[in-house]
């Protein structure tokens, strides 16, 4: 299991190192860096001024080794527009974009898992074709679309749940969350559901497909045969089967679901770091872009070593392929 | 081993029926089969592949799923009847009071389950009894089917067992409620021919000590010969013979017996096949109206296509179902 890790480790720094170089040469390499940091009216003599003082005269290999020690140090500059240190401008919005990631992975598992194994274990009943029917929907709604009726629906209509912002927010551990209050809870529940509808889809497939292969392998009429109730079936034998590529692909799921917040953030308001990207895009706010790239990527990497080890936890096969090779 | 008159039979099966209602029509996989399985008895049940073996042995276990379902017929365990039996009531007696062993051990056991697990559970299905104490019963039947250091073995998983040993756990997990029946799907089928007599010999050993009847599926009628009492003869859905397996095996009435026991070459060679006969089994879904033999039978005449035949008894307590049976006045010697 340890040597299964260290492994993982080594590729997730392989895939580090890749980033930045990429990164480097999209933002140093392709365009000049100098040009987004004057006036549209500086002269010749600013411009080589500004292009020596952050070094951008010197040999590319030189820039790209203080890139990458900055990159290190978690050093990305400030961000033109907020003047701020770019880094800890998305350090400080990460914790709410997690937490409406988190909220919309826990509605996908909670509602998709139930309803796929209804689906998969009961395929000739109605309620299974409507389940199906609205899995379809799901994946073929756009979210925005999706996130504006919500609005409409549950806030202008009913006015039930609010629309935009994170709510009340308590401080734990110096991070601002919106998981301890009623009206977080509130705030949370639409841009969540927004978010998990793909997902949801995604997982009433998953399961449903995984649930019927299952329901046909010999082992599961071996365990009928024992004398197991339907529940020990269904809940032991089928779940954790099933669970292996769940866990998997939502795992891999979540990095898009921090990427398609972006969406969702901006139609409810939800301070986040991808309402803060969409700005900054429209600002060509460089240091800001690159250190939400870099976040991002670093999140990727230790979401796919978590599935990875979770999935050798679930799959005993692959634990010992893994601590074999 | 012998069937004394007095003993009531562990199993009694009458004129059982379980069809399959397909798109393409009804699929009568068992179409009225009785015997009975007497205590401590080994049946072999013999036939070609698609004559009803597992779907009779499913159907006694009350495991037929949809599109399938029993039509018609009795199934007495022990006296009980099981036949309309919902699942609940089922429970009770599957793997308790009749187990059943399939045929491919590479499937029979959960890939992500520990060994433990899958047996406590077994265990704990019927008796309200510790984990330990589950544990405990778990090692003490793989140490019975000759797995070595049990208590470690308990916290492997399947796939760091062969396939024989895997066998071996299936056949353990059989064993833990000491059934009064087990019913073996070709338990031996997919394993090495040395394995095969290993387990053949200790699962007539394991069920000879604890007086547990035996049903053994199969294509081998060497391993008919040398495991069973008895022998039923299956053909599409039916049972062409039974009796005793010495009776049957030398004096075949049945000319579709007869034929199997031609097809094995050199005189039931150990781990011959049975597909010889000339044509090959009818499809289920289209017998014909008479004899479902009569297309491949050497000595069918004009009734044989006509009328199928019905059970009738030899002198020597054979039940067959032919209009010409062979070698009938030679038995009533
Ligand atoms: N789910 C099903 N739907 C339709 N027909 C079925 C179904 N299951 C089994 N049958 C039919 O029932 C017949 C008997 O099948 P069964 O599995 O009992 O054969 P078998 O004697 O065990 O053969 P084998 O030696 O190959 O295991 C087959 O002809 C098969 O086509
Ligand atoms: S009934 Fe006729 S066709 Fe059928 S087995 Fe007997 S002789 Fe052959
Ligand atoms: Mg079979």
């Amino acid at each position: 299991m340890l040597a299964f890790i260290i492994r993982r480790l080594a590729q997730a720094l392989v895939v580090i190192v890749a980033m930045v170089v990429l990164v480097f040469f999209g933002t140093h390499v392709i365009g000049d860096p100098v040009w987004m940091m004057v006036p549209g009216d500086a002269t010749q003599e600013q411009i080589e001024q500004v292009r020596r003082e952050f070094g951008f005269d010197q040999p590319a290999y030189i820039q790209f080794f203080r890139f990458l020690g900055d990159v290190m140090q978690g050093e990305f500059g400030r961000s033109y527009v907020h003047g701020e240190s770019a880094i800890t401008l998305i350090l400080e919005r990460m914790p709410a974009t997690m937490e409406l990631a988190f909220a919309a992975l826990v509605l996908a598992v909670v509602i998709g898992i139930p309803l796929g194994l209804f689906a998969g274990l009961k395929p000739d009943h109605p309620l299974s074709r409507g389940i199906m029917a609205a899995s379809i929907l799901g994946f073929s709604l756009p979210t925005f679309w999706v996130g504006l009726m919500l609005i409409m629906l549950f806030s202008v209509m009913l006015g039930w749940l609010p629309a935009t912002g994170q709510g009340t927010t308590v401080e734990i551990f110096g991070i601002r969350t919106s998981l301890f209050t009623l009206d977080g809870w509130k705030h949370l529940f639409l841009p969540a559901v927004n978010l998990a509808l793909l997902k949801v889809s995604l997982v009433i497939r998953l399961t449903r497909s995984g649930a019927r292969e299952a329901s046909l392998q010999d082992y599961v009429k071996f365990a009928r045969a024992k004398g197991l109730s339907p529940a020990r079936i269904v809940g032991v034998h089928i779940l954790k089967n099933i669970l292996i590529p769940i866990v998997t692909v939502l795992g891999l799921e979540f990095g898009s679901l921090v990427a398609f917040s972006v969406v969702t953030e901006t139609i409810f308001a939800w301070p986040g770091m991808g309402k803060l990207l969409l700005e900054a895009i429209q600002r060509l706010d460089r240091p800001l872009i690159v250190a939400y790239v870099m976040v991002v990527v670093l999140l990727f990497v230790t979401i796919n070593l978590i599935v990875d080890i979770l999935y050798s936890a679930l799959d005993p096969r692959v634990r010992l392929t893994g601590s074999q090779a | 081993m012998a069937t004394s008159g007095s003993t009531r039979p562990v199993l009694a099966v009458e004129n059982l029926s379980t069809h399959f209602f397909t798109r393409d029509g009804v699929v009568k996989a068992v179409d009225g089969i009785s015997f009975e399985v007497m205590p401590g008895e080994v049946l072999g049940l013999v036939g070609e592949s698609g004559s009803g073996k597992s779907i009779t042995g499913f159907s006694i276990m009350g495991l037929i799923d949809p599109p399938g379902r029993i039509v018609s017929g009795s199934i007495r365990l022990n006296g009980e009847e099981l036949v309309g039996l919902d699942d609940r009531a089922m429970r009770r007696f599957r793997g308790r009071s009749l187990a059943m062993v399939f045929q491919d051990p590479m499937m029979t056991l959960n890939p992500v389950l520990r060994i433990d697990t899958q047996m406590m559970e077994a265990v704990q299905a019927h008796e309200a009894v510790s984990d330990k104490a589950a544990r405990a019963r778990s090692a003490e039947v793989l140490a019975m089917v000759g797995i070595p250091s049990p208590e470690e073995r308990l916290s492997a998983y399947p796939h760091q067992f062969s396939g024989g040993m895997r066998q071996r756990v299936a056949i353990a997990i059989a064993l833990i409620h000491r059934p009064a029946l087990i019913i073996a799907d070709e338990p031996t089928t997919a394993l090495d021919v040395t394995i095969q007599s290993q387990i053949l010999a200790e699962m007539q050993r394991l069920c000879a000590e604890s007086g547990t009847a035996l049903v053994w599926i199969t294509h081998d009628l060497a391993v008919v010969a040398g495991l069973a009492d008895r022998v039923a003869v299956m053909y599409a859905g039916r049972i062409a013979e039974q009796g005793k397996v010495d009776d049957v095996l030398d004096r075949p009435i049945h000319p579709y017996t007869h034929g199997l026991i031609g097809s094995v070459p050199g005189a039931r060679m150990h781990g011959a096949r049975l597909a010889q006969i000339p044509g090959s089994t009818p499809s289920l879904g289209r017998l014909p109206p008479g004899c479902a033999f009569a297309p491949r039978c050497p000595r069918a005449d004009a009734a044989c296509a006509e009328h199928a035949p019905s059970i009738a008894a030899a002198p020597d307590g054979r039940a067959y179902r032919c209009h010409r049976p062979m070698l009938i006045e030679e038995v009533a010697r």
